[in-house]
């Protein structure tokens, strides 16, 4: 028997998060593509896909009280693979097969040895795509930064 | 005595058919797709999505084609559709201090870190109608490119207050928001109920309660401290994880109006702030919904209430063009009783006065 | 030998109670169900093929209304019966509703029929203005037939409709007539066992 500590936890939580960001900000091919073969008997649904709304909120000024802004779709799934390992998913749109496919790469990413696979195979690409069409983005709007130059008056 | 009217099924029936052979128009001519919609008609989509109220570029493309391009009735189909959701979760509030900006402009600070930076905008454009978009064009347009630092762009109402001259923001709460579309709208409503309402109202009722307020119905003299556009994080806690994961992103307009106050036997004088956050690029939009946001504020600043964008009952109770719109047209529907009865009442009175002569 | 694993066999015992296999669907068709029961008072409603298993001591008919009506801005009261950490890792994990401390905070309570005939005035019954705004009491029993004989009727029952509930006592009569004596305000009722309702809403009267 394991025993985690909350160290562990933290440290297992960060990680989560990163890859579960990745998932929700990547297309959904990309995600579906990378299920292994053959798992279909080893996923249990635990929640089926479902699309529902995020009440997405803002700050009062930006940083004051909240306050509610208006709702985003969502699909959610939840499934659990024949070790126990459960697998949760939260994507923003109404793709329910991109939720199924997250919520089992979710489980898969727990499994140290699918890990290390995934990390390589999905994890990496999906970060650079994501790092890549950011910069892009970035770039551009860089060549819209505005110089200044102060107009010195002649006396 | 009550009719009840019956009939007409046929000619609904018809009227309908009609309506989307006229939606398709010309078949000689090619069938938008949605993805022509979302990507070319973007502004349309995105008053569409902030203003239906949801977050979802592709549906609000195909309520605008379904609408025939009538934003209003797209913004109804919208609103009747999140209605056949169940909500998941509330998302934490989001921070707009970390957005991956598109365009971030101040009109009272000329020296910003991060920059002035433009971004796509209708500004300096010559207004002067575009003959070449009639023709089909040999390639796609090209945004120019330059290198780009990981320059923080931090709020320029934040960073510029060192001498406490711009009022603060209230202490972030985590009180629970107030959310109109689960509790009817009371007065008075809390700044989070006038946000949310400003944020879903309608940009032209809002556009022109903003242009009265600085035309001198109102107490407002405005500069745009800062508008922002660009994409954040929109993150939930899910229970069965317990900590905050992104479920995706969002792409903000965000506007701070700065307005001069003179101060109040309990206040020293100093700026005041009105805020603007929409869904999606709504430039205009968000500015007015700041400038407006201020304007309601009058009572917490001691400001008489004189002006219609001050009085939040006659704000917040007409800036919702769903509701406006139904009931403007509830007024097509058969009022033959009612009608009936005034006429017997203005027939009766008219032969009343003509006895009297 | 069992010919099949049991559903939740392969289920570590911390794993949440499978929901609905078509979340959309199987809700649609149980909130279908609930409108039967409610426009046929008394009447049986069959329930099974909505959702074979449920947590702990919730009756899968019952588990089946709490994924159909319950949501995020709708707080449960739990009856002590079915207050076990399963049903409410069940209800958390696919409702997401918020469990009410009090009764009178609640919009649904699952409860028993001895509870429910305890703590009845305790729920919100609604006001003359917001009449829906009363609990909706998803009352488990340990069957629909074989109980005390009562007649009942009102709108939606031609006539009179027998109801044969388990555990409905004169006293669950007498007070429930009590409160709902104060129409439009009410309570509404849904009597569970383990693959069947019957509804009884606040417009319904006892005859005997």
């Amino acid at each position: 028997m394991t025993r985690c500590t909350a160290s562990d936890d933290a440290a297992n939580a960060a990680a989560r998060q990163g890859w579960m960001r990745l998932f929700a900000l990547s297309d959904a091919a990309a995600l579906e593509a990378a299920l292994p073969g053959g798992l279909a008997d080893e996923v249990r649904v635990l929640r089926a896909p479902e699309v529902g709304l995020v009440m997405v909120r803002g700050r009062t000024g930006g940083g004051g009280a909240p306050f509610n802004l208006g709702e985003m779709p969502v699909a959610r799934c939840s499934v659990a693979l024949a070790d126990g390992t459960v697998g949760h998913a939260y994507v923003a749109g109404r793709d329910r097969a991109k939720a199924r496919a997250a919520a089992i790469l979710d489980a898969l990413m727990q499994r140290p040895e699918a890990r290390a696979e995934l990390e390589r195979t999905l994890i990496a690409p999906l970060s650079a795509a994501l790092a890549a069409r950011r910069q892009a983005a970035a770039e551009k709007t860089a060549a819209t930064r505005v110089d200044f130059f102060t107009m010195v008056r002649g006396d | 005595m009550y009719v009840a009217v019956k009939g007409g099924e046929k000619a609904i029936d018809n009227a309908h058919a009609l309506l989307a052979e006229e939606r398709r128009g010309d078949p000689a001519v090619p069938e938008l797709s949605i993805a022509q919609i979302k990507e070319q008609m973007t502004l349309a989509v995105d008053r569409v999505m902030s203003e239906g109220s949801l977050y979802d570029a592709d549906l609000a493309a195909l309520a605008l084609k379904q609408a025939r391009g009538d934003a209003v009735e797209a913004i109804f189909l919208l609103r009747a559709y999140r209605t056949t959701l169940p909500r998941f979760a509330a998302s934490l509030p989001v921070d707009t201090a970390k957005m991956t900006i598109n365009r971030r402009i101040s009109a009272t600070f000329k020296d910003l870190p991060g920059g002035q930076v433009l971004g796509p905008t209708f500004d300096y454009t010559h207004r002067l109608l575009d003959f070449s978009l009639m023709a089909d064009a040999a390639e796609a347009p090209r945004a120019a490119a330059a290198p780009a630092d990981d320059a923080a762009m931090p709020r320029v109402v934040d960073i510029l207050n060192h001498e406490g001259l711009i009022e603060a923001d209230s202490a972030p709460a985590d009180a629970e928001p107030g959310d109109l579309t689960r509790e009817p709208l009371t007065f008075p409503a809390g700044r989070d109920l006038r946000l949310q309402n400003l944020a879903r109202g309608d940009e032209g009722f809002v556009l022109a309660l903003a242009y009265s307020s600085q035309r001198g119905f109102g107490n407002n003299h405005p500069f745009a401290g800062e508008i922002r556009l660009g994409g954040v994080e929109v993150e939930i806690v899910p229970e069965e994880l317990g900590f905050p994961i992104v479920i995706g992103e969002a792409e903000l307009t965000e506007c701070h109006m700065i307005t001069q106050f003179t101060g109040s036997k309990t206040q020293p004088p100093q700026f005041t702030r009105g805020y603007g956050l929409t869904f999606g690029r709504n430039e205009r939009k968000a500015m007015a919904m700041a400038i407006v946001d201020r304007s309601l504020r009058a009572g917490e600043f001691d400001e008489e209430r004189r002006f219609p964008a001050q009085d939040e009952e006659f704000v917040l109770g007409h800036s919702d063009n769903v509701e406006a719109s139904g009931f403007l047209q509830h007024l097509k529907l058969p009022h033959y009783v009612d009608f009936q009865g005034e006429l017997v009442n203005v027939r009766a009175l008219r032969a009343e006065a003509e006895t009297v002569r | 030998m069992m010919p099949f694993p049991s559903p939740t066999a392969a289920l570590a015992p911390h794993l949440p109670s499978p929901g609905f296999a078509d979340p959309v669907r199987d809700a649609q068709r149980c909130f279908r169900k609930v409108l039967a029961a409610i426009s046929y008072p008394g009447r049986l409603q069959d329930m099974r093929g909505l959702l074979s298993i449920a947590p702990g001591p919730l009756h899968p008919a019952a588990a089946a209304l709490c994924l159909a009506l319950f949501d995020l801005d709708t707080p449960v009261w739990l009856g002590r019966s079915v207050d076990t950490p399963d049903v409410r890792q069940f209800l958390s994990f696919h409702c997401g509703c918020p469990v009410a401390a009090q009764p009178g905070e609640a919009a649904f309570a699952v409860l028993s029929a001895e509870e429910a005939t305890a703590l009845m005035e305790a729920f919100h019954v609604g006001t003359p203005e917001y009449p829906d705004r009363a609990a909706t009491l998803l009352i488990q029993t340990s069957a629909l037939a074989g109980g005390p004989a009562a007649e009942i009727a009102g709108p939606g029952i031609p006539g009179s409709q027998a109801i044969e509930a388990a555990g409905l006592t004169p006293e669950f009569w007498a007070r429930r007539g009590a409160i709902n004596a104060l129409f439009p305000t009410g309570l509404d009722m849904i009597l569970i066992d383990a693959q069947r309702i019957a509804g009884l809403p606040r417009t319904v009267r006892i005859e005997r």
